[in-house]
């Protein structure tokens, strides 16, 4: 490398100009369904937005990524800008962080204050006036009005699928951090195996994730209607099943770009990021167990 | 000092792919403040319908229902498109600047965060259009009122609030990554300019709270479309809940909207008192200490829900306390003026009266911060007087006193003073006429919100709208001065203001399109 460049400037672009037409276009094409919906409307409108714009945002993140890693192959990026992603990519996840804060606040003070309330105790406990009928334990099986909110026959052993998703999901933690050491061994062979396995981890997790959404909503009568157990429930591991998603996508494109031949034992922020943000999903998860499916 | 290079370099492209496709913090900048202040005449044009409706007792021009559509819209439009907008186009002009960058950190993703608030108000604004009106709940949207109770249109309303989320989410990024990484060689922490000091807590609180916001509109559309019961208590739910989530955000949201101002107004001071500035360490730990309280003081603005009384208590000591910080950056900007040689041109005006005004704001809200006290002044007026002095004197006074204080350096021309000083005059009598009344008909009893009131409250009510109407058409002469300048005023010095110090005052004047490619040098000042 001739000439490391001062600091890298792109020129003119015009993927966040797509970027903020397709969030547009979803976020729009999402509201304008949910309203048609609300309105005994047919939605197609909604939902020809909505495609479209999910579809101009994976050609937008397809393009945007492929400019940023051609520019990075090219060497363009100095240790400077290198440090710029890192600290982007760090508070990103911070802002997710805050983003899970808010539903953990949540699902503590609706335990901790507005059930307790609604049951007649504490210093509010004149709400409880409002369903004297009304009985305050968590799980909360049933709501102060089961008219409006249908009771949940049973909820979810934590002992059975979470239990088995919790050890998924901490043991690609491991092999995600088993495959980023060999990276740093330049040992391309065993960085693949191990990505391999931690996709194939995450996958599963979601699959059972899948089955027990399934269960739930046909067995157990846990739904997202039936008070604020289940929508505490599935808000968080709903959330969280997302970003495993989003993970585990972010992983499986890592791995294409290392059988491409991409990332250097010293250099390979794209990798590392993408396991920050596993991590990051991963930590979440143990909260997640503990606070909604034990305690 | 060093000056620029413009070595592999060219300057802006031609027409309006220039601005659609630009990675030019410059031209983002630019982008940011014209959006703001459009969006400024927006806000403010709904700010006439309530007042001309509350210019005499009775229901004389419009509907209940579009009064409440108006009082909403106006809150949501100036708190997310004037206001924040405005200080995030003069981070992305002056923060490069001030710390010898050559452009933000992520200049795409720059250019995304700005793209998006068009597209975001414009949906907001769309729902004006809608059957059943525009969202009618106030600018807090407190559940049930924007979920059993609200219309139709609420849906597109959480949407577009999303989408002002994450453009600040992204922008706010970029400043952090931009002042903790891009800082010219030598220039430590503590050598940063309070302006840029200010931003770096603000984006902090920015992206702390965005995301709790983001939350909290996702709770309520699934109140209203998916059978959830977060807010509903028939369900377990709380909509308590709602306010204590909402306020969460929105108390550090309010210190988002006005920490920038404290930067540009430590910026001014120094320049036109030609005096370093007075207690810089304990500004910034002033600034550090006002963004770590915001997050403990939240229920304060809930006194009169129905907290326990331990609640109470917690929220108005660490209420209390914040007026010890703030005082201190008072204090500091007045010892800054003590024995300076003063003048005063139109930056110096604003900056004096956002100090004098906005301590009168902070001042009520320290009443306001009394619980026993707040029964009584909960949702009056006097309220509504409180955190428009922060706001208006506060906020955008301190906006326009940074545009008048850079403005010679962005374009190279001088605005017309003595227009500047017209426009400070009339703006001063006109925010003091409009919002001073409202503090007496607020001790009163007269509530907020409400399109009609009772007789006693009519003069007061005729004083306040007559002083909004004087201070939203003076804000045209802001216009035309600023049209003016860039159009034919005289060229400015390298040095417009013989006192400033700073990068930002090396660069040539008017700033070249592209700064700092290679960084300057910094400390031997």
């Amino acid at each position: 490398m001739a000439q490391q460049p001062a600091y890298y400037v792109p020129p003119q672009s015009h993927w966040p100009i797509i970027a903020a037409a397709s969030l547009f276009f979803t976020l729009g094409g999402m509201a304008v369904l949910l309203h048609a919906l609300q309105q005994e409307g047919s939605g197609l409108m909604g939902r020809v937005m909505l495609i479209s714009g999910l579809m101009i945002l994976a050609g937008m993140l397809t393009g945007w990524f492929a400019a940023v890693i051609n520019e990075t192959r090219q060497d363009l990026y100095s240790p400077q800008l290198d440090r710029s992603f890192r600290y982007g990519m760090s508070w990103f996840i911070f802002s997710e962080v805050m983003f899970f804060f808010a539903f953990f606040g949540t699902l503590f003070y609706l335990r901790v204050f507005a059930v307790p309330w609604l049951g007649g105790e504490g210093d509010k406990g004149l709400a409880n006036m409002l369903w004297p009928q009304f009985n305050a334990v968590w799980p909360l099986l049933e709501a102060p009005n089961p008219e409006q909110f249908p009771p949940i026959k049973e909820i979810i052993d934590p002992w059975h699928i979470p239990f088995l998703n919790t050890i998924l999901l901490l043991s690609s933690s491991v092999t995600l951090w088993f495959s980023h050491k060999a990276l740093k061994r330049n040992d391309r062979d065993r960085t693949k195996l191990w990505l391999g396995i931690t996709i194939l981890l995450g996958l599963t997790f979601l699959a059972l994730q899948i089955y027990e959404y399934a269960k739930a909503y046909n067995e157990l009568d846990l739904t997202l209607r039936s008070g604020v157990y289940g929508a505490t429930f599935f808000m968080l591991t709903g959330f969280h099943g997302a970003h495993v998603t989003i993970g585990s996508l972010i992983l499986i494109v890592i791995l294409f770009r290392v059988y491409l031949g991409h990332f250097s034992a010293e250099k390979h922020f794209g990798f590392e990021a993408g396991a920050w943000y596993w991590h990051f999903v991963d930590v979440v998860w143990i909260f997640l167990f503990t606070t909604v499916y034990l305690l | 000092m060093s000056t620029h290079t413009e070595a592999g370099h060219h300057g802006p492209a031609k027409g309006i792919s220039r601005w659609i496709l630009t990675t030019n913090h410059k031209d983002i900048g630019t982008m940011y403040l014209v959006f703001s202040l459009i969006m400024l005449f927006i806000g403010g044009s709904m700010a006439f319908v309530i007042r001309a409706e509350l210019f005499q007792p009775g229901l004389q021009l419009v509907m209940p229902e579009f009064f409440n559509q108006m009082t909403t819209m106006h809150g949501l439009i100036m708190v997310f498109g004037a206001v924040m907008p405005a200080f995030v186009g003069l981070a992305n002009w002056q923060v490069p600047l001030m710390i010898g960058a050559p452009d933000m950190a992520l200049p795409r993703l720059n250019n995304l965060s700005f793209w998006i608030l068009p597209f975001a108000f414009s949906m907001l604004l769309a729902t004006l259009l809608m059957p059943g009106g525009a969202p009618d709940f106030g600018w807090t949207f407190y559940a049930p009122l924007s979920t059993t109770y609200a219309p139709p249109s609420v849906t597109f309303f959480i949407f577009a609030i999303h989408m002002m989320g994450i453009s600040s989410i992204l922008g706010a990024i970029n400043i952090i990554v931009t002042i903790f990484n891009m800082r010219a060689p030598g220039m430590k922490m503590m050598d940063l300019p309070l302006f840029v000091w200010t931003w770096l807590i603000t984006a902090f609180l920015l992206i702390a709270v965005m995301p709790v916001l983001a939350a909290v509109v996702t709770m309520m559309l699934m109140d209203v479309h998916f059978g959830t019961s977060f807010f509903n208590a028939a369900g377990g739910g709380d909509p308590v809940l709602f306010q204590h989530v909402f306020w969460f955000f929105a108390h550090p949201e309010v210190y988002i909207m006005v920490l920038p101002a404290f930067g540009i107004v430590s910026q001014i001071v120094p320049t036109f008192a030609r005096k370093p500035l007075f207690g810089y360490h304990s500004m910034v730990y002033a600034t550090a200490s006002i963004a770590i309280l915001s997050f403990i003081v939240w229920a304060h603005h809930m006194f009169t829900v129905g907290m326990p009384l331990v609640g109470e208590l917690f929220f108005m000591y660490s209420t209390m306390l914040i007026a010890v910080p703030t005082g201190v950056k008072v204090f500091n900007w007045v010892s800054t003026m003590f024995r300076g040689s003063m003048t005063f041109e139109t930056p110096m005006l604003f900056a004096i009266a956002f100090i004098v005004l906005f301590t009168i704001g902070g001042l009520s809200g320290l009443m306001l911060a009394i619980a026993p006290a707040d029964f009584q002044y909960h949702d009056t007026y006097f309220v509504v007087a409180h955190f428009h002095y922060v706001l208006v004197p506060g906020a955008v006074f301190g906006i326009i006193a940074g545009v008048y204080y850079w403005l010679p350096k962005w374009c190279g021309k001088m605005y017309d003073e003595k227009l500047g000083q017209w426009h400070f005059w009339l703006s001063f009598i006109g925010v003091n006429l409009t919002f001073f009344p409202m503090h007496f008909v607020g001790l009163a009893g007269m509530p907020r919100r409400i399109p009609d009131y009772a007789l006693q409250f009519a003069d007061f009510n005729m004083l306040t709208s007559l002083g909004a109407f004087l201070f939203g058409t003076t804000q045209l002469l802001f216009v035309y001065i600023l049209i003016k300048t860039v159009r034919k005023g005289k060229p400015a010095p390298q040095l417009p203001w013989d006192g400033a110090k700073g990068l930002e005052w090396t660069v040539p004047t008017p700033a070249p399109y592209h700064t700092f490619a290679t960084p300057p040098v910094f400390g031997d000042k």
